[in-house]
C-alpha cells in the first residue's frame, strides 16, 4: 500500500512505530505534487522549504506526540490567511499579498496539532464560483478526468485530496463550495453548522453564510479534523459557545432505527438519472443497515438559488469594499486621483464574476431596491429555514444528492451565470438554514465520474452526520477508488 | 419583468467603485437584467407576515473590556502596502 492509502490513525501508528517519518509523508506530498500538479493545478503557492524544515523538527519529537494529526501534510484553501505565506484568494488583486500578518484561527489550531502546511490551494476568485474556472490564475482540473471541472469554489482543496497531493485540506462553503467539489472529486467534505468553526482569518465573502470545513478521503479522518478545528473562538463574534462532542466516538454508533427524510424536491426533474439511481442505491444500503426512510417535502427549495444570490452578493459587495489598493493588494498604476485609484485598482484586479456579484449586491442594497430584493430574500430565507426545522421534528437526517449532475466539462457553463448558479440548487438551502451538511462518495457515472451523497442534520448535530456517513462507508467501497492520474496509483 | 437600464448599471458601478468600459456596460446590463428577472421568482411568495432572517443562530453582540493591547506593529501593518511614506500609507492626492 502507498502512504496515501492509509487513514490518519494508521499513519499515526506507523509514525509511532518508526516505520515512517514525518519527512517521508512530506516528501510523498511534494513528490506527488511535482508529478501531477501541472495537470491538476490544485496549488497556487507551495510552502516547500518551511514544510520540509518543520518535518525535520517534528521527526525529532515523534515519541512525545499523542494526537492523530501529528506530522500530517495539509493543504489550505487560499482564502484563509497564513502568517508569512502568500494568500491571494486566487485574485490578481492580491497577487502581491506575500506576507500576511497573522494566521486564521483554523490554521493556528492545525499548527497546535503539528500538521504540516504543504501549500495554498486554488479556488474560484474570492470563493465565487462552482467550477474553479473563476480562478484569477489557472483553473484547477478534475483528477478523475482533466477535461472536467473539479467543482468550486474549493476545487483545489477537493482535487488535491483526490489526487493524493495532501492527506487532507480545509475548504470554505458559502453555498456548496465544500460539498459540491467533494462530490465532483469523490472525497468527503463537511460544511459544519454555521458558527461551529471560527472564521477569524477567513477572507469574508458572505458573512451570514460562510463556514470553514475539512475535506478528507474518509469519514473517520474528517471527524478527527473537525475535532481539531471546531469550538469557540473569542476572535470571531459569530462563533458559537457550545461544548464540542467527541465526533469519532459518536461516529461508531450504528444506524439501526435511524429516521431518514428524502426531500422529493431533491430527486425531481433536473437531477440526472445516474445520480438519482446512486442515491436510491444508497438508501437501500441504509435499509439493509436497519434505518428507515420516507419521502418528505422542503417546499421552498426552488426559491433558494434566487434568495441566495441576492443575499450573498449583497454581503459580498460590502465585504469586498475593503480591497481599495491602500493597505494591501495591487494598486493600479494608471490613476492620478484617489477615486480613480479605487476604481481602477478594483477593476483591474477583480475578475468578471466578482465584479458581477459586487454589482448585483450593490444594486440589491441600493436606495429604492433594498426592500424589494434584499429584505425579500431575507424573508424567503426564513421560509427555507422553517422547512428544515419542520422536517427535523420527525427525522434524524435528510439525505439526497449533493449535486444534480456529476462534474461538467471545462468551458461548458462558464458563459451563462444562471446555468452555473443552478448547479448549487441542492447545496444552497443548507447554508441558508445554517445547518450542517456533508458530501460522501456514493457511486460513479458511466463516464467514471464520482457521485456525491449529501447528508444533512440539524444545527450542531454533526455527530449524527458522521454516524450516518460512517455506517455507509463501512458498508461500501466507493471511497477506496482513486483516480489513475499520472499513470500511478 | 423588471429591467435594469444602462444608466443604472453605470450608477451602480460608481457606487461599487468599479470603472467599467462601454462594452462591459452592455454585457453587465444584459446579465444583471437576467439575474434580477430570475429573482422576481421570489415574488410568487407572500411574505407579508414573515420575519426576515439576518442570522440563523441566536447570537448576541459580544462585548469585551475596552483595554489597549499590543497586536500588530506599525512597520508590520505597512509591509504589504503598495505605497508608504514616513510610517503612513501613501495615496494619490485627495483634493483636486
Amino acid at each position: 500500500m502507498a502512504l496515501f492509502d492509509y487513514t490518519l490513525k494508521e499513519l499515526q501508528e506507523k509514525l509511532h512505530n518508526k516505520e515512517i517519518t514525518v519527512t517521508d509523508l512530506v516528501d510523498a506530498s511534494f513528490a506527488r505534487i511535482h508529478e501531477v500538479d501541472e495537470e491538476v493545478q490544485a496549488f497556487l503557492t507551495l510552502n516547500e522549504e518551511a514544510a520540509r524544515a518543520k518535518a525535520k523538527k517534528l521527526d525529532e519529537q515523534v515519541d512525545t506526540s499523542v494526537n492523530l494529526l501529528f506530522g500530517i501534510p495539509a493543504g489550505i484553501k487560499d482564502n484563509m490567511v497564513t502568517k508569512g505565506l502568500r494568500t491571494t484568494c486566487a485574485s490578481k488583486l492580491l497577487d502581491n499579498f506575500e506576507d500576511p500578518l497573522y494566521n486564521a484561527t483554523v490554521v493556528d489550531r492545525l499548527d497546535k496539532e503539528n500538521t504540516v502546511t504543504i501549500g495554498k490551494l486554488n479556488m474560484d476568485e474570492f470563493a465565487m464560483g462552482s467550477s474553479n474556472e473563476n480562478s484569477g490564475y489557472t483553473p484547477t482540473r478534475n483528477p478523475w478526468n482533466t477535461d472536467y471541472v473539479p467543482g468550486g469554489s474549493s476545487g483545489g482543496s477537493a482535487a488535491a485530496v483526490a489526487a493524493n497531493e495532501v492527506f487532507f485540506s480545509l475548504g470554505s462553503d458559502t453555498g456548496g463550495s465544500i460539498r459540491q467539489p467533494a462530490a465532483f472529486c469523490g472525497v468527503v467534505g463537511l460544511k459544519p453548522t454555521y458558527g461551529l468553526v471560527s472564521r477569524f482569518g477567513l477572507v469574508a465573502f458572505a458573512s451570514s453564510l460562510d463556514q470553514i470545513g475539512p475535506i478528507t478521503r474518509t469519514v473517520a479522518d474528517n471527524a478527527h479534523l473537525l475535532q481539531a478545528i471546531a469550538g469557540y473562538d473569542q476572535m470571531d463574534s459569530t462563533s458559537a459557545n457550545i461544548d464540542v462532542p467527541n465526533y469519532s466516538e459518536a461516529m461508531k454508533e450504528n444506524v439501526k432505527g435511524l429516521k431518514i427524510a428524502v426531500p422529493k424536491e431533491y430527486l425531481q426533474e433536473g437531477v440526472n438519472s445516474e445520480v438519482k439511481e446512486a442515491v436510491l442505491q444508497a438508501l437501500k444500503v441504509y435499509e439493509d443497515l436497519g434505518a428507515t426512510w420516507e419521502e418528505v417535502s422542503l417546499p421552498h427549495s426552488k426559491y433558494a438559488v434566487a434568495a441566495y444570490y441576492l443575499l450573498s452578493s449583497s454581503e459580498a459587495s460590502a465585504n469586498l469594499a475593503r480591497f481599495d489598493g491602500v493597505r494591501y493588494g495591487v494598486r493600479s498604476e494608471n490613476a492620478t486621483n484617489m477615486l480613480d485609484m479605487f476604481k481602477l485598482s478594483r477593476s483591474e484586479g477583480f475578475g468578471d464574476e466578482v465584479k458581477r456579484r459586487i454589482m448585483l449586491g450593490t444594486f440589491a442594497l441600493s436606495s429604492g431596491y433594498y426592500d424589494a430584493y434584499y429584505k425579500k430574500a431575507q424573508k424567503v430565507r426564513t421560509l427555507i429555514k422553517n422547512d428544515f426545522e419542520k422536517v427535523f421534528e420527525d427525522y434524524d437526517v435528510i439525505i439526497g444528492p449533493t449535486t444534480p449532475t456529476p462534474a461538467f466539462k471545462v468551458g461548458e457553463k462558464i458563459d451563462d451565470p444562471l446555468t452555473m448558479y443552478a448547479n448549487d440548487i441542492l447545496t444552497i438551502p443548507v447554508n441558508l438554514a445554517g445547518v450542517p451538511g456533508m458530501s460522501i462518495p456514493c457511486g460513479f457515472s458511466s463516464e467514471g465520474l464520482p457521485i456525491g451523497l449529501q447528508i444533512i442534520a440539524k444545527h450542531f448535530d454533526e455527530s449524527t452526520i458522521y454516524r450516518t456517513a460512517y455506517a455507509f462507508e463501512q458498508a461500501t467501497d466507493h471511497h477506496k477508488k482513486r483516480p489513475t492520474l499520472g499513470g500511478a496509483k | 419583468m423588471s429591467d435594469i437600464s444602462k444608466e443604472q448599471v453605470k450608477h451602480v458601478a460608481h457606487l461599487a467603485r468599479l470603472a467599467i468600459t462601454d462594452e462591459e456596460v452592455e454585457k453587465m446590463t444584459k446579465q444583471l437584467g437576467d439575474i434580477i428577472n430570475y429573482a422576481e421568482l421570489l415574488n410568487e411568495l407572500d411574505t407579508d407576515n414573515v420575519e426576515p432572517t439576518t442570522h440563523v443562530l441566536d447570537l448576541k453582540n459580544v462585548m469585551r473590556k475596552d483595554e489597549p493591547k499590543k497586536w500588530i506593529e506599525k512597520e508590520d501593518a505597512l509591509k504589504n502596502a503598495p505605497d508608504q511614506q514616513d510610517g503612513q500609507f501613501r495615496v494619490p492626492s485627495i483634493l483636486e
